[in-house]
């Protein structure tokens, strides 16, 4: 399904993106939707490709495996926007695009006289799309700022973390400020194109790293806009005002699951029944009695009865716990699997490389072979967020070398 | 007032909760004529955020769930009884006036009801249908149930958030409920951009878990490539950064109650700048090697300064010697606080039905053309009955008094 060889959906759109840290995964998800991505880079190469990890631990500009992710699908070519040349080179290929992408620090391009303000008149139909840290006119616009600062003072950070707050709250893993932005970024494209469909006007689109965090907290935000109410972080569950008991046990090969919502129908107590004889260890768990009396339960069970009325208490928390000791006495996979097909919603913990080789992930075609004809290899990347059978999501090919299509700038001239 | 970027377009929209709500929030957002579909018998609480928590005042019951309202801004409400002949005629119609048809209900859900991808395409050859939800309608897990957290657990993100020799800490909200939601959007868009240029409709199937998977592309490639899997000693370790390498680069202890500071030297001159600043001299940490094999004292050495601060006084003084640094902000300081979000204009306030003047979340992203526009809160149940019936459908006032006199609206 996602193999599939037909045209993406943004076929014959042409996005020029100028290469950067933030805006590399917006450009990544374009390509993937089959839009022409070139991506511009210092004739020296951008130095994200001198980003971690490298091929073999290896240094090198062609060998780092960030900028091998990040620009996948993309065409790549080298101008020096400090020299007037290139700059007329950046004019002319511009005029071929649908989209510019880039973020630059607000000011630079106007300084070099290619921002959006002066190529407009000329290209009316253009659609320029800005990703920058706090916007390009905010009182914060000239702050410095990375991933890590992002998703402090954008809010995620806050939410994050440990039950005991003498440990730092922490910062997810995975640039997760930048592609945050970077998804926007790609929404604004999308949302231009279409509104260009109608009026046949491009525009300018100012998306803002900091904003995008500051609207991705869920609760976070929304309760103290509604409530006037804070948050605390908590280990492994949802920050919230009041705290919440735990969703974490560790399985017996040594991997993390989420326990999930413990069981409150007779249906799923009688799942949880079904489960712990079948694996015999019905004996070993002394509140069985509670499990059997919540199978008779007429109606499900009220989380506002519970630490109110004994009974429900016992049976809640005899759920509760029964779900983390089966799991302490099977592997995660097992638990995984043995839960879900029994109806309760529970997950594993899996290590972004163990997800991979999940059968979930291989029968949808997720990883992809992507050939590296210069090396005589190929390697295994992440594919399609989702199947479009008439407009496939592609990795179309590996990231391009510095200046590797540089013939493009020159079938301009 | 509408944004005029999405205004021809219309979509019958069952999507819930945020994992599918905020796919067509942006584009409700951006004028798109969202029309969500809901059950009069259940009192729409399939969605059970119509209900829950939090809440602007002692009110409760299905028209005051704060959530509900901050992802449904901009959309509209209509009730249909499905379990009628009546109600499946209605959708019918309503279905043949949209460009597309959106759900997150569980996979298969949708085709029970009568209306799986087969019956949308006799209704309108070229509708786009968008499923969304955890592990999608194709594979071994599609009728596994999730939510955010579970999600989040099966794509690996989880397990990048904390520190060594501890469980994970992970994501301290439903944050692949967002990017559900974000990249639902995009494949509805995409979708329609590619009708748009071949007049052709499909089905799309977005799972959840796929989307969080391709956030994580270079951790997976230092395994396919390298080898090294992210589980392993002394990982992750997700205040410090790998890639790239720097250092120092953490979340800082500063002074006062659960307050903090986040900084980081990008390269030799940022640290130059911290060590000038902190007094921090010490020649094990004179390059980005040394720093990295004695990153455990380094840290030591900043919080040394950072502790006696406060976060946002340090921010000023790092930021003046052009260092990324920000102080960790709790929701008071970057709602009402921040004077970036407010000349952005972040937190716009609707009106709602019941609730009255609420505020939510804007968009991150400004139009120069045809930008957002956030006003009307989320519908109440039913709200747009006739709006859509009557004015879309035809539907004369009696005709939806007979409808909702036989139950089916």
């Amino acid at each position: 399904m996602a193999g599939n060889d037909l045209p993406g959906a943004l076929a014959g759109i042409r996005v020029v993106e100028l290469a950067g840290e933030a805006s590399a995964y917006a450009g990544l998800l374009l390509a993937g939707m089959g839009a022409g991505v070139i991506v511009v880079e210092p004739p020296g190469g951008h130095h994200s490709r001198g980003f971690e990890p490298f091929l073999d631990d290896e240094a090198g500009p062609e060998r780092s495996l960030w900028w091998w992710h990040y620009n996948a699908s993309k065409l790549g070519v080298t101008l020096d926007l400090d020299d007037e040349a290139d700059r007329d080179r950046f004019r002319s290929l511009v005029g071929t695009a649908d989209v510019v992408l880039e973020s630059e620090r607000p000011g630079r391009l106007a300084d070099l006289g290619i921002d959006h303000d002066t190529l407009r008149a000329d290209h009316p139909e253009l659609i320029w799309v800005s990703l920058t840290p706090f916007g390009r006119t905010g009182p914060r616009a000239q702050e410095e700022s990375i991933d890590l600062t992002v998703l402090a003072a954008g809010g995620p950070v806050w939410s994050c973390g440990y039950d005991d707050h003498a440990i730092p709250p922490q910062r997810g893993g995975g640039n997760q400020g930048y592609q945050t932005g970077s998804v926007f970024a790609v929404l604004s494209a999308q949302t231009a194109l279409l509104a260009r469909d109608r009026t046949g006007q491009g525009q300018f689109v100012d998306v803002s790293l900091h904003a995008a965090a500051n609207v991705t907290t869920e609760f976070a935000s929304v309760q103290w806009l509604v409530a006037g109410e804070e948050v605390q972080r908590q280990t492994g569950r949802h920050a919230a005002v009041e705290p919440t008991t735990f969703t974490r046990a560790l399985s017996a090969d040594g991997i993390d699951v989420n326990t999930g919502f413990p069981p409150r129908s007779a249906r799923d107590f009688s799942a949880v029944v079904e489960w712990m004889e079948s694996l015999g260890l019905k004996d070993q768990f002394e509140e069985f009695f509670f499990l059997e009396m919540g199978t008779r339960l007429e109606e499900d069970l009220h989380l506002s009865q519970v630490g109110q009325d004994p009974e429900v208490t016992a049976m809640f928390g005899a759920a509760r716990e029964a779900v983390r000791f089966i799991a302490q006495n099977i592997t995660a996979y097992d638990f995984f699997i043995g839960a879900q097909e029994r109806g309760l919603a529970v997950g594993i913990i899996y290590s972004p490389e163990e997800v991979l080789g999940d059968p979930h992930f291989q029968q949808r075609g997720f990883p992809v072979e992507v050939e590296h004809e210069d090396l005589g290899r190929s390697f295994t990347y992440v594919g399609a967020p989702y199947i479009a059978p008439k407009s496939p999501y592609r990795v179309r090919h590996r990231a391009p070398h510095i200046g590797e299509h540089n013939s493009i700038l020159e079938a301009l001239a | 007032m509408k944004s005029e970027a999405l205004s021809h377009i219309r979509i019958c929209d069952f999507t819930g909760q945020l994992a599918g709500a905020g796919a067509t929030r942006w584009m409700a957002a951006f004028g798109a004529e969202i029309i969500r579909v809901e059950d009069p018998v259940r009192l729409g609480k399939w969605d059970v955020l119509r209900g829950t928590s939090p809440f602007v005042d002692e009110r409760r019951g299905h028209e005051f769930g704060g959530c509900f309202n901050n992802h449904n801004v901009e959309k509209l409400g209509i009730t249909l009884n499905l379990r009628t002949d009546k109600g499946k005629e209605l959708l019918a119609e309503l279905i043949a006036e949209c460009d597309a048809v959106t759900e997150n209900f569980a996979a298969g859900v949708l085709e029970r009801l009568g209306f799986g991808y087969e019956r949308l395409r006799e209704i309108k050859p070229d509708i786009l249908y968008v499923s969304n939800c955890g592990f999608g309608h194709a594979g071994p897990y599609r009728k596994y149930k999730t939510w955010g957290p579970i999600v989040q657990a099966c794509c690996g993100l989880t397990f990048t958030s904390g520190l060594p020799d501890m469980p994970s800490a992970g994501w301290g909200y439903s944050y692949m409920d967002h990017h559900g939601g974000n990249f639902m959007a995009m494949a509805i868009m995409a979708g329609l951009i590619h009708r748009s240029r071949t007049g052709e409709g499909q089905w799309i199937d977005m799972s959840c878990t796929d989307a969080g998977a391709t956030m994580l592309g270079p951790a997976v490639l230092d395994y396919t490539v390298n080898g090294r899997p992210l589980r392993r000693d002394g990982m992750p370790y997700s205040n410090r950064s790998q890639f790239p390498a720097m250092a120092p680069h953490g979340i800082y202890e500063a002074d006062g109650h659960d307050a903090w500071l986040a900084l980081a030297a990008r390269d030799e001159r940022d640290w130059q700048a911290i060590a000038g600043l902190m007094g921090i001299d010490d020649r094990r940490f004179a390059d980005l090697a040394g720093r990295l094999a004695h990153e455990d004292d380094l840290d030591d050495s900043v919080r040394a300064w950072t502790s006696t601060r406060d976060r946002f006084e340090a921010t000023a003084e790092l930021q003046a010697a052009g260092v990324p640094a920000a102080g960790v902000a709790k929701p008071v300081d970057r709602v009402d606080n921040d004077p970036n979000t407010e000349a952005w204009g972040l937190w716009p306030t609707v009106t709602h039905g019941e609730m009255g003047r609420v505020r939510v979340d804007g968009i991150p992203a400004h139009f120069s053309e045809t930008d957002w526009v956030l006003e009307r809160g989320g519908p109440l149940l039913g709200q747009h009955n006739r709006q859509i019936l009557g004015g879309l459908l035809g539907y004369s006032d009696a005709d939806l008094t007979d409808l909702a006199a036989e139950g089916v609206i």
